[in-house]
């Protein structure tokens, strides 16, 4: 276990596998020599923009785009009806829901995509866009989500055949009957509406491509902003009936992703049937307001919280009424058995009697999206209505926040765990990570602290979550992404002179993948990671798989990896065998060589192996030459990252601006690769919840206008309102990766906005405050310390 | 019009659009692609270049206003195949995720550096305050910039790529 990873001061030695390895990606990143989906370049490019309705709910009566193509510059312009002609104008969602490309009938939200212009530089494109005069007749809106499914509401998805009214799904888990007989006995009920607001992963590069059609061969290459690149080309296929082999999509460096790079949105899709039409590439990029007002959010459900225990804190029971607003188009990214994604984990780290949950999915004039801000398919929404109801019991029972948790965590004999839910906790020790933290923190004096600030009327909260994730979807016999099974697949070829290149079917965004899959080749081969090339993103060079997103790298492609360099040394094994003349049994395997087992003068090394594989001479019988190996990997459980995070934060009463003053995590995402990097992933997904509890809403007002369209409505946190993180570790493997690693890309998102929350509502405890709603933004907080906490949507 | 500046020590003259955005006379017609950009709204800051040894959003700066000016991108930390000590420092202190906020936070620190060699924490934070980074959470830039504060002096550094 160590605390904050300092920052080394002279080189340190460089592991054949796992440890604190500089990153392979960043030489050209510093540079300035990375390539992203706008640096591309090519002869003859067009460029595409796309005109965006101003209304949420308006019926198109007419399109008058002669103005726009009699600009100089223009190639074409393209409208719902254009497209209609070809059967393009709508695609499916990855929920099996349709969604218009460019709108036909009617728009749905504000910002929906009505027409696009290609012209030959970015500034014609847009200067054309003004030029296109549109008729629209308004139709009132669908804004309260609470609302939408009232009687005389307006329907928004007539283009359905029946649809009568907004409704999407209904969902429930757990045992309604065992849960309620609980509530009815318990010593204690406490109820709570919490709301997580609608928020946006808002990555640095926005979204985009570029789409080049061969007019003879008809092969398409799109350079796209995708964490999914094979998934995307599939959707593709589908949708534009291209056959898949004269599809290659690559995925370059990307800014950044969060989910928001999950979905196929309507402009890929546009850029595609450009470069058809006309013949040339072309490029799409969005702008950051299209970016905000138009790609996939992060959740937006109203959660009603109840928690049943006894008198002396032993929880009993969870119950959970969930309203779910999923926009205009059901575009949520969940394997096909989740609508809710993996919500079902409500039940947090807790051994409860039993739980259960209730939920409505409702469509509403806004945006489509749904899974996407590092949320871990709805974990984020769970472990933050488990993690602040508990704490709202913690107010109700006058104990102390840790130590409620710490009485009903489940105890680590319990592993396999199954929950009232059904979900098999694969491996945990709670109590050690928490007991790390309240340590680091210095538990004991941070209250005794308060209790002396509250005695001079200053305002100091110490939040605590504790989180439970489940990632690495997942095991193909109950996951798929509209019918494709969430496998990984991985390639590893030795070269004869010891080199080695890894393919993988997931894509990094800034996690790192190129270093820390080489480093797992290496822990398990020897080679060193600087032999060890790392090909992504790139449909023609990579294995079919479902890519980067629900933390699902290390969990799967990860184990992907291990196994098929075991798979590789398995052969070497024998091949060395012949070299040595033994049976393979009397090999013994020492990182990166073969001994005779009881006389290691006699061994062989891998980068030998790789020559003989390749060379002259006999090879043992029944052995083919070459060392390489592919695999496809498909999981048999989720893993269960957790984490124990602890906030301190001071109030200025006079102002009500909320500082937090110090952040404490202590993450297990089981065997570590590379501690710098789980380090950095931490940080990150702490900022973003530092995000979500104080600054990041998208809001909307009555008429549906979408409030949080720039970078200036749409507060991001910068380094003023984020603390130095204090960041710690504990490890329990994973049982069934074959390298016990878990996943670490979302659990600080996941985990910290509760924190950060329990902080803000512990500091405000002594005016009675029990549960206060996200964005805790200075005017927010101002009206609760007053009495008038209004719930943001 | 035609606009001449220095960009990276060479002269430049190039015939632009008097509305063209630096970011887009630098990206697109000199093809300098490590300066990104990234919002509507001067709020991002992955747009940061230095002119004249300031850091500038050239989102927020016509191309046309930069004539006579010397403007230095990312592309010109790197002399004489030497890293900045800021490049060090962020590839030593893992101050870089994706990458995409990089450049313009490197640009702002090698300023920062520039004028005042041993910034406090509390400094280097103000000093990045005008700039976004999605993926770190901040404390590794502020540690790669006090890395290149402390390396500053020792010159050649030599590049692990
Ligand atoms: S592009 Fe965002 S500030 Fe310049
Ligand atoms: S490294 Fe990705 S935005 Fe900063």
């Amino acid at each position: 276990m160590t605390t904050t990873e300092p920052a080394p001061t002279e080189a340190e030695e460089r592991p054949v596998g796992f440890g604190r390895l500089l990153r392979k990606e960043d030489p050209r990143l510093i540079r300035g020599m990375g390539k992203f989906v706008d640096d591309i370049q090519m002869p003859g490019m067009l460029h595409l923009a796309i005109l965006r309705s101003p209304m949420a709910h308006a019926k198109i009566v007419s399109i008058d785009k002669s103005a726009a193509e009699a600009h100089p510059k223009v190639v074409a312009v393209i409208t719902g009806e254009d497209l209609a002609e070809q059967g393009l104008a709508w695609m499916p969602t990855l929920s099996n829901d349709v969604q218009a490309v460019l709108a036909t009938d009617k728009v749905r939200f504000q910002h929906q995509e009505v027409a696009f212009v290609v012209a030959e530089d970015r500034y014609s494109a847009r200067d054309a866009l003004e030029l296109i005069e549109v008729d629209y007749e308004w139709i009132d809106p669908v804004v309260d989500v609470r609302s939408a499914m009232d009687a005389d509401t307006p329907v928004i998805r007539d283009d359905l055949e029946g649809k009568t009214d907004n409704h999407i799904f209904d969902w429930e888990t757990g045992d309604e009957a065992a849960t309620n007989a609980i509530f009815e006995s318990a010593d204690v009920v406490v109820s709570e509406e919490i709301i997580y607001p609608r928020v946006h992963p808002a990555p640095m590069e926005t979204c985009g491509c570029v789409a080049d059609v061969e007019r003879v061969s008809g092969q398409l290459t799109l350079w796209s902003t995708t964490q999914a690149p094979h998934a995307h080309r599939t959707v593709y296929a589908l949708v534009a009936g291209l056959p898949e082999h004269k599809i290659r999509v690559i995925a370059p460096d990307i800014g950044g992703g969060f989910g928001n790079k999950v979905p196929i949105y309507p402009g890929y899709v546009c850029a595609i049937v450009a470069s058809l039409v006309i013949g040339k590439p072309v490029k799409w990029m969005e702008d950051r307001t299209e970016n905000l007002v138009s790609t996939g959010f992060a959740r937006d459900y109203v959660m009603q919280g109840e928690i049943a225990a006894t008198k002396d804190g032993k929880i009993l029971a969870v119950r959970t009424n969930v309203l779910a607003d999923h926009g205009a188009f059901n575009g949520v990214a969940a394997p096909t058995k989740y609508p809710a994604g993996f919500f079902g984990v409500f039940t947090g780290s807790y051994d409860l009697e039993a739980a259960y949950c209730k939920m409505q999915a409702v469509y509403t004039n806004k945006a489509p999206g749904g899974v996407a801000y590092a949320c871990s398919f709805r974990i984020t929404e769970a472990v933050y209505l488990i993690e602040r109801i508990v704490d709202c019991l913690a107010y109700e029972l006058e104990m102390d926040p840790a130590e409620l948790r710490l009485k009903n965590f489940i105890q680590p004999d319990q592993f396999p765990y199954e929950s009232k839910t059904g979900w098999v906790y694969d491996s945990g020790d709670y109590e050690p990570a928490m007991r790390l933290a309240m340590e680091m923190a210095g538990y004991d004096e941070l209250r005794r602290e308060q209790a002396e600030k509250r005695e001079k009327g200053e305002l100091m909260g110490i939040g605590i979550s504790f989180f439970t994730e489940a990632v690495g979807a997942g095991p193909r016999k109950d996951m798929d992404i509209l019918g494709l099974g969430m496998a990984d697949g991985c390639e590893l070829r030795i070269h004869p002179t010891g080199k080695a290149v890894v393919r993988l079917s997931v894509k990094t965004q800034g996690q790192g993948h190129e270093t820390t899959f080489a480093q797992i080749v290496a822990e398990e081969i020897g080679i060193p990671p600087e032999d060890i090339e790392v090909i992504h993103g790139d449909t023609d060079n990579t294995p079919f798989g479902l890519g980067t997103y629900g933390s699902r790298s290390t969990p799967v492609s990860g184990a992907a990896a291990a196994l098929v360099t075991r798979k590789v040394r398995d052969k070497a094994q024998i091949i060395a065998s012949g070299m040595l003349e033994v049976s393979v049994a009397d090999l013994e395997w020492v990182k990166g060589s073969f001994h005779v087992k009881g006389d290691p003068s006699k061994s062989v090394t891998i980068q030998d192996i790789a020559m003989k594989a390749h060379g002259a001479g006999d090879l043992p019988e029944g052995i083919e030459g070459g060392l390489e190996a592919q695999i496809c990997y498909n999981p048999e459980n989720l893993t269960y990252p957790f984490g124990a995070y602890i906030c301190v934060v001071d109030i200025d009463p006079g102002t009500a601006v909320v500082k937090v003053r110090r952040f404490i995590a202590v993450d297990d995402c089981g065997t570590q690769i590379n501690p710098m990097i789980i380090e950095g992933q931490v940080h990150g997904g702490l900022a973003d919840g530092v995000g979500m509890a104080m600054m990041e809403m998208i809001a909307f007002d009555e008429d549906g206008n979408c409030l949080g369209g720039s970078l200036m409505d749409y507060l991001i946190p910068t380094a003023l309102e984020t603390p130095d993180w204090e960041t710690g570790h504990t490890v329990t493997p994973s049982p069934h990766h074959p390298i016990g690693a878990k996943g670490i890309g979302e659990s600080a998102t996941v985990g910290s906005p509760p924190a950060v929350v329990n902080a803000i509502v512990d500091a405000l405890k002594p005016y009675g405050i029990r549960h206060a709603d996200m964005p805790l933004t200075p005017s927010r907080v101002w009206e609760t310390m007053r009495g008038n906490h209004t719930p943001p949507i | 019009m035609q606009v001449t500046m220095t960009v990276n020590g060479n002269e430049v003259s190039e015939e632009i659009e008097p509305r063209h955005l630096l970011v887009h006379f630098i990206r697109d017609q000199l093809g300098l692609t490590g300066t990104h950009w990234g919002c509507d709204t001067s709020n991002c800051g992955t747009c940061v270049v230095l002119i004249d040894g300031e850091p500038t959003k050239s989102c927020t700066t016509l191309a046309a206003m930069t004539g006579g000016h010397e403007v230095t991108t990312v592309e010109g930390l790197e002399v004489d195949n030497v890293l900045d000590p800021v490049q060090e420092g962020f590839m030593q202190c893992h101050g870089l995720q994706c990458g995409f906020c990089t450049p313009g936070m490197m640009l702002t620190a090698r300023a920062l550096l520039d004028s005042n060699p041993n910034p406090s924490e509390d400094v280097i934070r103000e000093a990045i305050s005008g700039q976004i980074c999605r993926c770190t959470g901040y404390s590794t830039i502020v540690r790669s910039i006090q890395w290149a504060a402390e390396h500053e002096s020792a010159v050649s550094i030599g590049s692990p790529a």
